[in-house]
């Protein structure tokens, strides 16, 4: 069984009237990569804040490391390293000094704190950036130099709060590819907060989808589908030869739901611009056209759509459920 | 024997584990401090007031003969005269420190929160496992040491520099005269600070905290003088009112006076660097009477600037408290 490192147990934090997060639950195992993703506002920031005992919530209790992140703050943020969003350094010092600074914050020496930064500088690829103010560093850069200055203090846990954010497409493939590179490395936890689904897809183990305060499904991309969609993770669309038909049928829904009864995990059937459009619960392309050839139709159009996070994200976000 | 041990290692342990939750601490101490020292900000002041001092100095040893040619008594403390005597040309030290030293503390603590929060540092700095007041007190203490240096360096400056030119050595007196002179000047330095400070909690841009200082600044050096005269026009009693009315309204005037902070700072110099000044208030003849006329011995000047150093000392402490609750309430986010 896996074992928990981050636990929110019905946490609730309101700003007077305004609910930020409503009974939250959640866990992320040790190892994972959790996937926060929801829109501006959901409340994702307000709960990694809680995680780190910078604010604390209304009720319910949180725990990181097994420890209370609000009353024991201190411990919990010698194991836990934070980027918080759109990161800030001391833009009048080199990356390598904000980055000693930080390891003698959390307690090194100079010497282990100069070697340490030295060897992350250069794991982020930003060896020969080590001298510059950071004053004059990309946002890229940043935020590969905000990734170091996380890992300086050797976390169980990294909290990355929209990491991505502002980065060109490359700068976030190399961010993403490093993240992935140290959680294989040193079997450290991530939590990834983010709006951008493709980006979360990519890389996380598990992904919670968080709209106004409130979870509403965790799980991988999968069991997100199968929770979200109780029809249809799958759209086969379908186009029969009209001179195919044979004579006195209706081409209808009806009909071709008939033809297709014996094929598994067929939901749903229905037509439109010409076009059958078949909802299943599995890829059942090949069975679906092979059943029309048995049946001596003529098959001219196939397309198989997934419902990726996409959908169920778009899905969430237009408030439809 | 053996509980005794028992709790000694547990002391022992405690103390091993608070010295290396303190030491963060002073990570940020020298990092404010290296900051200060090299921010352009800083030195434009720095140079500011080592040129305005150095201009007075020249003015007081310009015109040194004048000063020590006074009355006997006095004569023997002139080294003191160099902080306070003027030709006339330009104020003398003290009245530069008064006027420039607030100016001072406002710029080095006007930005000191609300600057690491528009930069996106603070919340970073917060999630490493310091406590969250190390960074409001390290920046505190780390302007404190910075002007503590400043203003010793300064008025041992003016003493060394009066030593080349009078050619006699201060008596320990008014040695130690001149250092409780510096401490007093670091209180009211430190003042402003704090209320620079305070602001810099308060308020989002650094503008806007900057611009709150020096107004209040501007307040207390130009009108607050000009709104007490009025105040006293208005309430002046009559030419045929006895002594002890003038007497209690000339008390009053003097303590709305002294909600200025600039006029505390103010009494307590004088009365520190004249050793002749035996009361801040109006003295009647018969307080007079039977005073041998000699000036105050050191310990007799401490307790006439005692009220005037703990109201600047609790004022600090006031400001410093509202900053310290305004910050450990607040919620922190990026940027």
């Amino acid at each position: 069984m896996a074992e928990p490192i981050i636990q929110l147990v019905d946490i609730t934090k309101k700003y007077g009237d305004f609910t930020a997060v409503d009974h939250l639950n959640l866990t992320v195992n040790r190892g994972e990569i959790f996937g926060l993703l929801g829109p501006n506002g959901a409340g994702k920031s307000t709960s990694i804040l809680m995680m780190l005992g910078l604010t604390e919530p209304t009720s319910g209790e949180v725990r990181v490391c097994g420890i209370n992140s609000t009353t024991h703050p201190i411990e919990v943020k010698t194991r836990v390293g934070y980027l918080p969003e759109d990161v800030g350094f001391y833009d009048d010092r080199t990356g390598l000094e904000n980055l000693v600074y930080t390891a003698l914050l959390n307690g090194a020496n100079r010497s282990e704190a100069t070697q340490l930064a030295t060897e992350l500088m250069s794991r982020v690829g930003l060896a020969d950036q080590m001298s510059k103010k950071t004053g004059k560093y990309s946002k890229g850069m940043r935020q590969r130099l905000g990734l170091a200055d996380v890992l300086i203090k050797n976390p169980e846990v990294i909290i990355l709060d929209e990491p991505t954010s502002g980065i060109d497409p490359k700068g976030v493939q190399k961010l993403l590819d490093l993240i992935v590179e140290l959680r294989n490395e040193h079997q450290i936890s991530v939590l990834f907060s983010s709006h951008n689904l493709h980006q979360v897809q990519q890389v996380c183990d598990r992904v919670g989808i968080f709209v106004e305060g409130k979870l509403i499904a965790e799980g991988n991309i999968q069991s997100l589908s199968q929770q979200l969609f109780t029809h249809g993770m799958y759209l086969i669309e379908l186009g029969l030869d009209e001179k195919s038909l044979p004579k006195n049928t209706n081409p209808d829904a009806l009909w071709l739901k008939q033809i297709l009864e014996p094929v598994e995990g067929v939901q749903k059937v229905t037509r439109a611009n010409g076009l059958f459009q078949i909802e299943c619960a599995g890829d059942v392309s090949s069975a679906v056209s092979k059943r029309i050839i048995e049946r001596g139709l003529g098959l001219n159009f196939l397309n198989r759509k997934e419902y990726g996070l996409d959908a169920i994200y778009n899905r969430y976000f237009e408030g439809g459920v | 024997m053996q509980f005794i041990t028992v709790i000694l290692k547990e002391e022992f342990k405690m103390n091993n584990s608070s010295s290396s939750s303190v030491r963060p601490f002073w990570v940020i101490v020298n990092k404010e401090i290296s900051d200060t020292v090299r921010s352009w900000r800083f030195l434009i002041m720095l140079g500011l007031i080592v040129l305005t001092c150095m201009g007075s100095l020249y003015t007081a040893l310009d015109d040194f003969s004048q000063a020590i040619k006074a009355s006997a008594p006095e004569g023997t403390f002139f080294f003191l005269k160099l902080y306070t005597h003027t030709d006339g040309t330009l104020p003398s030290f003290i009245v530069f420190i008064s006027f420039l030293g607030p100016l001072l503390g406002i710029s080095m603590g006007f930005d000191s929160i609300n600057s690491e929060q528009n930069n996106g540092t603070l919340s970073r700095i917060l999630a490493q496992p310091i406590y969250r007041d190390f960074v409001l007190n390290a920046k505190f203490v780390a302007a404190l040491i910075v002007l503590g240096i400043l203003f010793f360096a300064l008025s041992l400056l003016v003493l060394g520099f009066g030593l080349l030119f009078i050619g006699i050595p201060p008596t320990a007196e008014e040695f130690l005269r001149i250092v409780v002179f510096t401490v007093v000047s670091i209180i009211y330095v430190a003042f402003w600070l704090n209320l620079a400070i305070l602001f810099s909690v308060k308020f989002r841009q650094a503008a806007t905290s900057a611009l709150a200082g020096i107004s209040i600044w501007l307040f207390f050096s130009i009108f607050f003088g000009m709104i007490v005269n009025l105040i006293a026009k208005g309430l002046a009693p009559s030419v045929f009112v006895s002594e002890n009315q003038v007497v209690a309204f000339q008390r009053f005037i003097q303590n709305i006076m002294r909600i200025n902070p600039g006029q505390l700072f103010n009494d307590a110099t004088t009365s520190l660097l004249m050793p002749t000044v035996r009361s801040l208030g109006p003295l009647t003849t018969e307080q007079m009477s039977g005073a041998i006329p000699s000036p105050l011995p050191l310990g007799q000047s401490l307790m006439l600037v005692w009220p005037q150093t703990t109201a600047l000392i609790a004022g600090t402490i006031v400001f410093f408290a509202i900053a310290y609750t305004m910050f450990m309430r607040r919620e922190v986010r990026s940027r």
